[in-house]
Formats: C-alpha cells, sequence, structure tokens
C-alpha cells in the first residue's frame, strides 16, 4: 500500500494506483475529458492535469501513478489556471453550436465548460477543416466537433478490433478519422457505433431518422407499425434520468401509442421465431455431421448482431458457411410484418411502413442490405436507436416517467422470456439451449432456473457443455454427444476466439457472437455513457424480465405456433427459407 | 500470383505489377519482426519513388495492419508522399524576399498554369510543385526553379511561357502538353 496526500487528505491506496484513481477513491473528483473508465487512461487531453510537490511541471493524474509520500493539490492556483487553459483551447477549435447539436445536454465538453466555469474564450483565430462525413446508414462523423481524444479509436482497434479510425495528419491538421481522412464508407467499419457510444461530444453519432418517422407517422396513407428490440426496455429510461436498470417495458409501449403508432409490436416475437429457426438448423447441422449425411460447417455462429455479420464478411470469409442462414429478429420481423400481418389487415407491403427499435446503429446498416427485401420491399424501412426515441418522446412533450403501462398490440407482439434475454451477451445460447435441449429430450435444460450461468455475465468468452441423455427416438443420433457452446461479446473477443479455432485450440458446435461488449444492452446505440456497472445493471434487469414471465421459452410463444400454423408450416420450410434466411457477401479487408 | 522469377527481373521500367512484387519480397523479409511498418513503407517509397494507394493495400494486408492506421502513419510523417513526383521538380521560394516581391502570387500562376496544388505532379508525370526556403538569391526574387535551372524577377504573367518554353525543350515530341 502507498500512503499520499490529496488535496490535505491522507490517501491509502494499493501500488499502481494513478492518482486520478486514488482521488476518486477519497471521494476527490478530478475532471477528465479523454479517460474513460474501462476504456482508456492516455493522458492526451491534459484536463486532469493536477500540481504534485516536488514534480518540475503539472502531470496528467489518470496516468501518473501514486508515490509514497507524494503531496498532490487537485485545485491549486496552477492547476485551476491549466485546466482552464486546456479547455478554452479545446473550445477554441470546436464548432460550438450546442444548442442544434445532438449532444446539447449530454455533452462532456459542455458540461466541463460549465463546472470550470468557462465565459470566454480567448483564443480566437484559425479553426481546423470541418468534414462530415454522411457516407454510412448508420454513423455521422462531424469533425468540427472533435475534441481528439481518441476514445473512439480505442473502442474501433482495441475492443472491436476492426481498426476503422485512427489519426491522420499531424498538429492543427489532425483529424480522427478513416484512410487519409476519407469516408467511413471506403474502409473497414463495421457500423456497430461503439465510437459513438464512447463520444463525449457531437463528432460521431447514429444517422439521424427521427424525421423520417415522423413523416411516416403523418403520412395517411400509410399503416405504420413499430417493434422495440429486447434492449431498449432495460435503457431507454435512462433518457428520462432513470436509474440505469429500470425496467420500461410498459411505459414504452405507451409511449410509443402515443407517438401515433398504428401497432405496437415487439421484437421478442422475431426472436423467439429465430430460436425456432435457428435452433432447427442447429440439430440439422448436427444430425448432417453427426450421420454423415452431409457436408456441413460446424462449429455453427449466431447471425442476430449486424456489426458481427459485416465483421466475420471482411476478416473471414471463409468462414461465412459457418453463419447461421438466419436473419436477425429485426429482419424476420420485417418480412413477417410485411407479409404475414399486411395480408391479415388486408394491405400491400408498399402501404406498411416497420420502424424498428434498436439499441444498435448497425441495424440502420442491416435494414437497407439489398438481401432484406424479400416482403418485394425493404423489409424495415426505418432504425431508430434507443437514444433518437427517447429524443422523439421528448420532442413530443410526453412525460415518460409518469406513463400508464400498456401492452402490446397482437399477433406479432407477444415475447417469450427467451427472448427478452436476447439483449444480454450469453442469451441467445441460453435461448437456443432451452429450446433445443427440450426437443431433443423432451425434459427441461437441466440448469438452475433455466439459466446457462457459465455463458452468462461479463467475461469476454465462455463457454459450456452438456451432454444429451434419454433423447426421443427421432434425435437418437445425438445419445451421449456432449454439445459444446461458446459465446463471445466485442468484436475483440470474437477474434480470439476464431483464432482458437483455426488454430485447432478450441472446438465447439454452436457460438454465439454478439458486437458489442455486455451485447445488446451495450448496443452503439444505448444511452450514453455506458459503463460496466451499467451493463451489469441492464443486464439483471433483462434477466428479472424473463424470470417475471411464465412464458420462458420461445418454442411455447402460442404467437409462434399461430404463425407457423396460419402461414410458414415448418421451421425451415419453404416460406421460412425464402422470408426467415439469407445469405452473405464475402468483402476485403482493405 | 505472378512468377517472381519473371517479374521481378529490376528492369528499369518496371510495371506496377513487377513493383508490387518487389514489394511482396520486403514485406515477407520485415512481416514478422516487431515495428516494421515504418521501414516497409520507406522501402516501398523506393522502389515506387511515392506510395501509392495499392502498395499501401498492399502493406496493410501484408502486416495485417489496419489500412486506416497504414495511412494514419504515411499522413503523419512529411518524408512520405501520396502522390507521384515528377521527371523534374519545380520549387517557387517562399523566403521572405521572395514571399514579399511576389512569390505567392507566382506560386498561385504555377498552380494555375500547371492545373496542381503543391505537392503534386503533373498527369504526365513531366512537373511537379513544391515550395523551398530561400535559394540564396534574395536580390533576384521572386525567384523559382525547374531542376536545377534557377529562374529569376519571375512576372506571374511569365510562368505560361516559361512552362510552355521547358515542354518545347524537353519534352517536344509532347508539345504543349498542360
Amino acid at each position: 500500500m502507498v500512503k499520499l496526500t490529496i488535496d490535505n487528505e491522507v490517501v491509502e491506496v494499493a501500488e499502481g494506483t494513478t492518482i486520478l484513481a486514488a482521488a476518486r477513491r477519497a471521494g476527490i473528483r478530478i475532471p477528465t475529458l479523454c479517460y474513460l473508465e474501462d476504456v482508456q487512461a492516455i493522458g492526451a487531453c491534459r484536463v486532469c492535469m493536477v500540481e504534485v510537490e516536488g514534480a518540475r511541471s503539472l502531470v496528467a493524474s489518470c496516468v501518473a501513478p501514486v508515490s509514497e509520500g507524494m503531496v498532490v493539490h487537485t485545485n491549486s492556483k496552477k492547476a485551476r489556471a491549466a485546466r482552464k487553459m486546456v479547455v478554452e483551447l479545446i473550445l477554441s477549435d470546436h464548432t460550438g453550436d450546442c444548442q442544434v447539436c445532438d449532444r446539447n445536454d449530454d455533452c462532456e465538453l459542455q458540461a466541463l465548460a460549465s463546472d470550470l466555469g468557462i465565459r470566454d474564450i480567448s483564443y480566437p483565430g484559425e479553426k481546423s477543416k470541418r468534414i462530415v462525413d454522411d457516407s454510412t446508414p448508420a454513423l455521422v462523423r462531424d469533425t468540427a466537433k472533435c475534441v481528439l481524444c481518441r476514445r473512439c479509436i480505442t473502442v474501433c482497434a482495441d475492443t472491436q478490433s476492426v481498426g476503422g479510425i485512427f489519426p491522420q495528419g499531424r498538429g492543427f491538421a489532425t483529424v480522427i478519422g478513416p484512410a487519409f481522412a476519407g469516408d467511413l464508407d471506403d474502409i473497414v467499419c463495421v457500423q456497430c457505433g461503439q465510437c459513438a457510444a464512447v463520444c463525449p461530444v457531437g463528432a460521431i453519432s447514429e444517422r439521424d431518422h427521427v424525421q423520417e418517422v415522423w413523416g411516416a407517422l403523418d403520412d395517411p396513407t400509410k399503416t405504420v407499425v413499430v417493434q422495440t428490440a429486447p434492449a431498449i426496455r432495460a435503457a431507454l429510461g435512462e433518457c428520462f434520468g432513470l436509474e440505469p436498470g429500470t425496467l420500461v417495458t410498459g411505459r414504452m409501449v405507451t409511449a410509443l401509442r402515443r407517438l401515433g403508432f398504428d401497432a405496437v409490436f415487439d421484437t421478442n416475437f422475431a426472436a423467439d421465431l429465430t430460436i425456432m429457426e435457428e435452433g432447427h438448423e442447429l440439430l440439422t447441422r448436427l444430425k448432417e455431421a453427426l450421420t454423415g449425411e452431409g457436408d456441413v460447417a460446424l462449429p455453427m455462429f449466431t447471425s442476430c448482431s449486424p456489426g458481427w455479420i459485416k465483421y466475420i464478411e471482411y476478416f473471414y470469409p471463409d468462414m461465412l458457411d459457418n453463419l447461421s442462414t438466419c436473419k436477425s429478429p429485426q429482419q424476420m420481423f420485417g418480412a413477417i410484418a410485411k407479409t404475414y400481418y399486411a395480408q391479415k389487415i388486408g394491405k400491400k407491403p408498399e402501404d406498411m411502413i416497420v420502424v424498428s427499435i434498436m439499441p444498435c446503429t448497425a441495424k440502420k446498416y442491416e435494414a437497407q442490405r439489398p438481401e432484406m427485401r424479400d416482403s418485394g420491399v425493404q423489409d424495415v424501412d426505418y432504425v431508430l436507436t434507443t437514444r433518437e426515441l427517447g429524443r422523439m418522446i421528448t420532442e413530443a412533450g410526453i412525460d415518460f416517467v409518469n406513463l400508464p403501462d400498456g401492452k402490446q398490440d397482437s399477433p406479432i407482439g407477444l415475447g417469450s422470456g427467451a427472448a427478452d434475454i436476447f439483449a444480454n451477451t450469453g442469451g441467445v445460447m441460453e435461448a437456443a439451449l432451452r429450446t433445443a435441449w427440450e426437443v431433443v429430450t423432451g425434459r427441461e435444460l437441466p440448469f438452475d432456473n433455466l439459466h446457462v450461468t457459465p455463458v452468462a455475465g461479463l467475461d469476454g468468452i465462455k463457454e459450456a457443455s452438456a451432454t444429451f441423455t434419454d433423447c426421443q427416438p427421432e434425435w437418437s443420433f445425438l445419445e451421449g454427444v456432449t454439445a459444446k457452446v461458446a459465446v463471445a461479446h466485442g468484436l475483440g473477443n470474437a477474434r480470439e476466439l476464431i483464432e482458437k479455432i483455426r488454430a485447432g485450440e478450441a472446438a465447439y458446435h454452436f457460438i454465439e457472437i454478439m458486437t458489442c461488449p455486455g451485447g445488446c444492452i451495450g448496443g452503439g446505440g444505448q444511452p450514453r455513457m455506458t459503463t460496466d456497472a451499467i451493463r451489469k445493471k441492464r443486464i439483471e434487469a433483462i434477466y428479472k424480465e424473463d424470470e417475471g414471465k411464465t412464458l420462458r421459452k420461445s418454442h411455447m410463444n402460442p404467437e409462434i405456433t399461430q404463425v407457423y400454423e396460419e402461414f410458414l408450416g415448418a421451421p425451415l420450410g419453404e416460406l421460412s427459407h425464402k422470408l426467415l434466411h439469407t445469405k452473405y457477401t464475402p468483402r476485403t479487408k482493405v | 500470383m505472378v512468377d517472381k522469377t519473371l517479374c521481378c527481373s529490376g528492369t528499369e521500367e518496371a510495371s506496377e505489377e513487377e513493383l508490387l512484387c518487389r514489394l511482396d519480397e520486403v514485406i515477407e523479409e520485415y512481416k514478422d519482426k516487431p515495428g516494421s511498418l515504418i521501414p516497409v513503407l520507406q522501402l516501398a517509397q523506393a522502389i515506387f519513388g511515392y506510395l501509392p494507394e495499392s502498395a499501401l493495400k498492399r502493406v496493410a494486408l501484408g502486416l495485417d495492419k489496419s489500412y486506416s492506421e497504414v495511412a494514419g502513419v504515411v499522413s503523419f510523417y512529411a518524408f512520405f508522399s501520396t502522390n507521384p513526383k515528377g521527371r523534374q521538380t519545380i520549387r517557387v521560394c517562399m523566403g521572405t524576399a521572395c514571399y514579399v516581391r511576389g512569390g505567392k502570387q507566382l506560386l498561385e500562376a504555377l498552380k494555375d498554369k500547371l492545373k496542381i496544388e503543391v505537392g503534386e505532379s503533373t498527369p504526365d508525370r513531366e512537373l511537379s510543385l513544391e515550395v523551398a526556403r530561400c535559394f540564396g538569391a534574395c536580390g533576384l526574387a521572386p525567384t523559382m526553379s525547374i531542376g536545377e535551372e534557377v529562374y529569376k524577377r519571375v512576372r506571374p504573367a511569365k510562368v505560361g511561357e516559361i512552362i510552355d518554353e521547358y515542354y518545347k525543350k524537353h519534352v517536344s515530341a509532347k508539345g504543349e502538353a498542360v
């Protein structure tokens, strides 16, 4: 342990602790900007500078380790003046149109300037060249707002192992962006939006589709239906000041109705549908592999997460056969809404608008993939992130916190608890196992409270196995087979897992990959900032939602039975193949 | 893949495919060494004379680096150039004396005539345009040079004539190419 003094308080911390961490432990707040807990500490912005007695100059507290007997002043005249100057310099090259910025009131730089009492920016002069990049359907970059903090670079290169953006050029001309300050569309970008999720300012955000959705709602010739991803209900409340992990399912439904949607459905319905299709696909692949009937690719990877899809298309195009052919729940919903539901209400697909509320920016990209038009028109028209829905509700003047609970419409609005947990890392795996195990053995999945705990939680790569016994006659080839599964979240972990498999160091039958750390609850479109502590709270809320239901298995969902009876026939049937399955495109890394 | 024994013959006017082939050999030699990006880029620039996109993408793939990271390094160091060099370089002096006597207007006139920016070269790869600091001929300001030849007291209006003259003398077969 090391003993030091910070602002006249004696603090004792472990060796190697930074001054910033030591101060926080003692309840002393040092302002920061580029620092982000769990993500980055690089001392780039110099906002966290403090005075250390005996040191030649001020030190960046986020990277400077403590030492025995150190005397730190976080608010000395010198530290205050330097901090203020640093923020004024950043502001002098920042487009300050706060009132019309999507980060207004949710901006770390704005808050910092306010906290430090900055009333005048005393450095007039040249501003960096502004580049606005709206080349992708998911994200918009505006370099005039960028503070060069490098958080986006760290998550893109390290957490996600993509490396789409790096500093380009040098000095005053530095641009944080794709190669040669070009467009995101021209480089390897999976559009996961983790860059936008960590941006302290408005330099990277989702491409806003709120106006398009208002336009659809205002159009009397269109029937506008909405689906909400499982992860929204555990995070939307944060847009209105509710504690992270507050479940707002009922209030969300009421808010969507008040916004004017003709029907409020649930992506959870489509998540259950995914389990039916993907579960049967897995069992079919296992059957073909074990009986030697066919040449099938194993392990099978889940295909719900569009950032992951683009990632494997770029980095492991030779493994596309290992991807489940199932569309994601969002896209299954769109295809079913514009066919089955449209027929039910006597509408043509072109007279229907499907809006998705997603925790994800890559879903915006996925919706406009050319493969996603199996209803004859684009199956999902507009995708809003959780943040955009929050803004829309605010714009409509809806008092979200005090709304009464509402209930989703039928017949494509009911979801099981298994669908809820699609939001969490490990959740799709657990949901699939709840159904597959029961199909094969006729018995319930032998885990406490149906939770496959070895694959839950925030460890980067998780695995589990279970041996099939007393199988139903048609699945007898699985008798005694030990099914091995793995789960990874965050694309850096996905890469690590795949490299292990390719090196022959690990082998599995089924693997769940989610693009974002924590799964969809930590998606690039969720309320900012998502720390591990917040991830855990949202994950807990989702498990609570699941446990609160009597319907906890996808194959028990009566609306799923209904859609197969009335429309689809059987899982993996002809119509399922047309509407619910897809194919992938190999891409190159450069 | 082209057969290396055929393509890496080292002839003077090597095709891009041949140059990329030489680059592949460099990458092969360096790819497992830590910190190899900058030396490989230096060698690539020596092979191509500059760093074309095709070479940078080959380096990114070969060293298993992101293309944006490679581009970031290339655009950080002034030593690296992504523009091909012309056969000759025009340098316009921007030293104090030349600057105050119209060096900037001279540069503008050249950009106008050649239709290129500083650091670029003409589409026929004959001339590159650079800015220079003091030729030591301040009494003759403003000055510029094409290759070894220095031009003194150049009025912007005369720039067209100088370039045309250069082309007549050195690129006669092409005539007034720009």
